[in-house]
């Protein structure tokens, strides 16, 4: 199969980069080494669209991030997907915090950051009234939001795929050879042939680049803890809440997520392994008790999962976008760190405009750039929910019963395009498992499901792809 | 002579015993029970331990692939993985009802295998 | 909209228990709405014996125990639903429910029955630290997966918790050829029942290791080990102690937690204990005609308790559907020292008959005493060669008592060691 452009890595870079080049009469295929899209660093961050007072004034982090972060209530509303405007507060604690809190704002006002201003302790408090005593104020910035990452990148995915861009999983670049054509990338999922290559290959990236004989990039990966606390506390905070980075690092921050979850965290910890997603106990023990410096109410007892992700961190502490000095229709989007997920829609026009200075790109005729809104049944009437079932019964059938997820929502799941294959894809498209009870219920309602739908027996279903097996052989 | 240290589980104090027997399994003493029902969980329990079987069986041509089954009595304790692998062996055609006998009288016990539950 | 004299949410052994004994005592219209496609509730995959040896006097195993009241309810006019989910019971009890064929169900209700049993607590709740592989999963959804589905969920096991179901659960996958390295409980004692210790573990020598945990999991994609630690008196593991066991699966048996969803969204203030609604001596909620029995209002160990808690609670709903059941001032009941709760929560001063109030310790006592006492007097007192927190235990106040007593006034239980 040869394909105009080959974008390897299915993270929210990489698949709203496919999004966007699916406007475009070119054949584009997404690849994935794993078994579904966003298992990377996209699905383990903080799920933040930050401000862009953070980074430094001229770096494309900077600039990439303010135009992303205007872009995405758009795409957002466009892929159906849930954002959520709700502010961000920097908040320090000392007189002296208070002086870098005006550094942060001169610098977002240099970047363009819309809507920023510093606010006192009795606006700080009247905004976040469970912040602790110690909060002398802090930098707001109403622009900033929250999002669902891999929602985010499962909806971009699947507007690429309804528009024709062919998404390959389980399939992991193992070498990529030259010839006149363009490339020949070597892969777990067979040989495919591409006139350019994309790498929004995350952690991996530099890997990726390597084989064109570009080592220029150099990432440390550096893992961050989370917990994730019941909804019955996801009011304790409703901005986004940093703490003011001081000497002894960036601190921790405590958010509600778009699904009303509170979210606490991340540490920063550079390891070797890039796909170290384990969690500590001391990075947990860790993330809790910074929060509690910011929000003192914050108790353990309301969590229900704890998990990690890693990000690449650049050594140059700036993303790395652009046409790779060693290969020519090589382009790299490497480093995209922290504010990745704010900059990804515009990463993806930027990439598109970095690509059209070689390959001429003509616009498709038939092209769609929405996603058709996925039934969400806890969020209907009942008056909507009745007239659901009449229509297709397995919207009766509730499956996770703490999410009120149905059956044909997991249905709806595994049939989209690019659809779930996996018990934790269902999980990420649908909310499935993902409740107090954590799938001890659903889970094995869930396999049933997808073994019905992908037409194999339930002991190969698998958790997310690869030997991570639920189960075994028959019992008899 | 020999000596075992056992819990009683004939409610839930879970008394200590100590049971003496010779070569033969005769029992000489019981201590440690603080009633009777200890003192004759002690003896069963060194001279012949029995224990309620229960597992599933294949189902055939039912909605469900296995059905639960329990020994309709305690089999000797021994016996429980032998008693396994003919378990394994059999099957049950569907309908099932509570109570059908899926194994009359396993391995010789006297006692057979019978469903607990329906199955379609 | 379908109008019921009384709805009950939940058809396992506490729903199909209270319907019946709300019929017996002349309910004429009653629904049963259970999730599950058939009725039994849990007691479906718990295929061990050791059930009903108090309400039947016979050693039965759980689809037995559910089989003799699911014949019980087929042979009256009690209506059921399987495959219904219940979304909301409304303050007018109104309760909205969802099904394939009905799609959405409105049914207007004089009383409601909440029977929905409990859940175990997951991973997440644990923080045990490690990676997100396969291979964990909590006891009870392995038995699913063995005695309903007939799959094997794993070949090497190690099990965190020694509650019932843990120790069942050992067992079950040794006898289908698993090899179950060892069962870990963070307490000092084990939460089971000692003939579950001795024929669950014992007879398979299966290692009990008490005061030790899991701290950590590892494996990539599939579970490949676990690490385990001695835990000290406050229960944090002790540096140095740690060990290395490879397993493909670890079974968590890490307590219960009443399934109260639908209470809390319809307003009910839960005990913070038990984690169940507070109720009268009817277990009737403090929403007027609201009654909540069984495992959905405390954690029980036997299934025969839950009978009679939900029998309980069929009279008390039979009574408010026919306007008799008592009201007015109640008197309150508190667990101290060393007694961590008690059901009920309150009792009506003019209450109709003698009360049993349930309660657990919070640990293991030797010769104790136990102390009823109000407002400074004593009620009663009881000794007990032994208690512990994995055995529920009662005592009964006469109605005779209950009347004396000033309204408001507080009874409480405490031991005495």
């Amino acid at each position: 199969m040869t394909y105009d452009v080959a974008i390897v890595g299915a993270g929210v870079v990489g698949g709203l980069i496919a999004r966007e080049l699916s406007r475009f009469n070119i054949k584009v295929a997404l690849l994935e080494k794993l078994n579904d899209v966003a298992m990377g660093t996209t699905k383990a961050n903080s799920a933040i669209v930050h401000g862009g007072f953070d980074a430094q004034n001229g770096t494309l982090k900077a600039k990439l991030n303010v135009e992303g972060t205007a872009l995405m209530p758009v795409v957002c509303e466009k892929l159906s997907v849930p954002f959520k405007k709700n502010g961000s507060v920097v908040v320090a604690f000392s007189e002296k915090e208070m002086e870098h809190i005006k550094v942060l704002y001169e610098r977002g006002i240099k970047n363009g950051v819309p809507e920023l201003s510093i606010i006192d302790q009795a606006e700080l408090r009247r905004r976040e009234p469970n912040i602790s005593d110690e909060a002398v104020g802090a930098l707001l910035s109403e622009s900033a939001g929250i999002v669902c990452p891999y929602e985010l990148t499962i909806a971009a995915v699947e507007n690429a795929v309804t528009n024709g861009v062919e998404l390959i999983r389980n399939c992991e670049v193992k070498s990529i050879a030259e010839n006149a054509d363009g490339y020949v990338l070597n892969t777990t999922a067979g040989e495919i042939n591409a006139k350019y290559i994309i790498n929004a290959a995350g952690n991996f990236s530099d890997e990726l680049a390597k084989m064109v004989g570009d080592d220029s990039i150099e990432l440390v990966p550096r893992k961050g803890e989370y917990y994730v606390l019941d909804k019955s506390v996801g009011n304790l905070a409703t901005h986004t809440i940093f703490q003011c980075p001081n000497e002894m690092g960036k601190g921790i921050l405590v958010t509600p997520t778009v699904d009303g979850n509170l979210l606490i965290g991340p540490t920063a910890l550079n390891i070797e392994d890039k796909d170290d997603t384990t969690t500590t106990p001391e990075g947990l023990r860790d993330a809790l008790q910074k929060a509690l410096k910011s929000v003192p109410v914050v108790s353990i007892r309301n969590a229900i999962t704890s998990f990690a992700g890693v990000r690449a961190h650049p050594v140059n502490d700036d993303f790395i976008i652009g046409w790779c000095e060693k290969s020519a229709n090589f382009i790299n989007v490497a480093g995209v760190e922290s504010p990745g997920l704010s900059s990804a829609p515009a990463i993806a026009i930027f990439v598109r405009e970095i690509l059209e200075e070689k390959l001429a790109l003509t616009e498709k005729e038939n092209y769609t750039d929405t996603r058709e809104t996925p039934v969400r049944f806890r969020h209907l009437s009942d008056e909507e929910r009745a007239e659901l079932i009449s229509k297709n019964p397995a919207y009766g059938r509730i499956v996770c019963r703490c999410e009120t997820i149905t059956e044909g929502e997991i249905i709806d799941a595994i049939r989209a395009p690019g659809g779930a294959r996996d018990v934790d894809g269902v999980k990420r498209r649908t909310r499935a498992g993902m409740g107090r009870c954590q799938g001890g219920f659903c889970g094995s309602k869930v396999v049933e499901i997808l073994a019905r739908e992908l037409g194999v027996p339930m002991s190969e279903i698998t958790k997310f792809g690869g030997d991570s097996k639920i189960i075994y052989e028959r019992t008899k | 002579m020999e000596k075992r240290e056992l819990v009683c589980v004939a409610c839930p104090l879970g008394c200590p015993i100590t049971v003496e027997f010779d070569a033969d399994g005769k029992v000489s003493s019981v201590t440690g029970n603080t009633c009777k029902r200890g003192d004759a969980y002690a003896r069963t329990e060194v001279t012949n331990p029995t224990r309620m079987l229960t597992t599933t069986v294949k189902v055939e041509g039912g909605k469900s692939y296995v059905v639960p089954v329990k020994s309709a009595n305690p089999i000797p304790k021994g016996m429980m993985f032998e008693c396994m692998e003919v378990i394994n062996k059999a099957s049950i055609k569907a309908p099932v009802n509570i109570g059908d006998v899926v194994i009359e009288n396993i391995l010789g016990t006297g006692v057979d295998i019978i469903a607990t539950n329906y199955a379609e | 909209m379908l109008n019921y004299e009384l709805v009950v949410v939940g058809g396992g052994p506490a729903g199909m228990a209270a319907a019946l004994e709300a019929k017996k005592n002349g309910v004429n219209k009653i629904m049963v709405l259970e999730r599950a496609e058939t009725l039994g509730g849990i007691l479906e995959q718990c295929i061990h014996t050791g059930f009903g040896l108090h309400y039947f006097g016979e050693e039965l195993s759980g689809p037995e125990y559910a089989g003799r009241f699911i014949k019980l309810l087929e042979d009256t006019d009690i209506d059921v639903k399987t495959d219904t989910m219940v979304l909301d019971v409304a303050s007018d009890n109104t309760v909205t429910a969802v099904n394939k064929k009905d799609g959405l169900l409105k049914i207007q209700a004089k009383a409601v029955v909440l029977a929905m049993g409990c859940r175990e607590r997951p991973r997440g709740a644990l923080s045990i630290a490690g990676s997100r592989c396969s291979g964990i999963m909590t006891a009870g959804t392995a038995q699913k997966y063995v005695n309903i589905d007939g799959y094997m969920p794993g070949h090497e096991v190690v099990i965190l918790g020694s509650g019932d179901i843990g120790l069942i659960m050992a067992r079950r996958m040794t006898l289908e050829g698993a090899k179950v390295k060892m069962v870990c409980e963070l307490m000092p004692y084990s939460g089971g029942l000692t003939r579950n210790i001795v024929q669950c573990l014992d007879d398979f020598g299966i290692p009990l290791k008490l005061s030790t945990t899991v701290i950590a999991t590892h494996g990539k994609d599939r579970l490949e080990g676990v690490t385990i630690a001695k835990v000290d008196d406050k229960l944090q593991p002790i540096p140095g102690t740690e060990e290395y066991i490879s397993c493909d699966t670890l079974m968590l048996s890490v307590g219960l937690i009443p399934e109260n969803e639908l209470s809390k969204n319809s307003g009910l203030q839960l005990d913070m204990i038990t984690n169940g609604p507070r109720v009268d001596e009817y277990r009737e909620t403090e929403h007027a005609g609201v009654f909540a029995c069984g495992n959905v209002l405390q954690v029980h160990d036997l299934v025969d308790y839950v009978t009679q808690e939900s029998q309980i609670a069929g009279v008390g709903a039979a009574k408010f559907i026919k306007g008799e059941k008592v009201t007015g001032d109640c008197v309150y009941t508190k667990g101290i020292n060393g007694v961590r709760y008690i059901v009920p929560q309150r009792i009506n001063c003019k209450t109709d008959g003698d009360v049993k109030l349930y309660f657990r310790v919070g640990a293991v006592f030797n010769n104790a005493k136990i102390i009823v006492e109000c407002e400074g007097k004593e009620i009663l007192s009881k000794k007990k060669v032994k208690l512990c927190p994995g055995e529920m235990e009662y005592v009964i106040i006469k109605q005779s008592v209950i009347a004396e007593l000033p309204a408001n006034a507080e009874i409480t239980v405490r031991v005495e060691a």
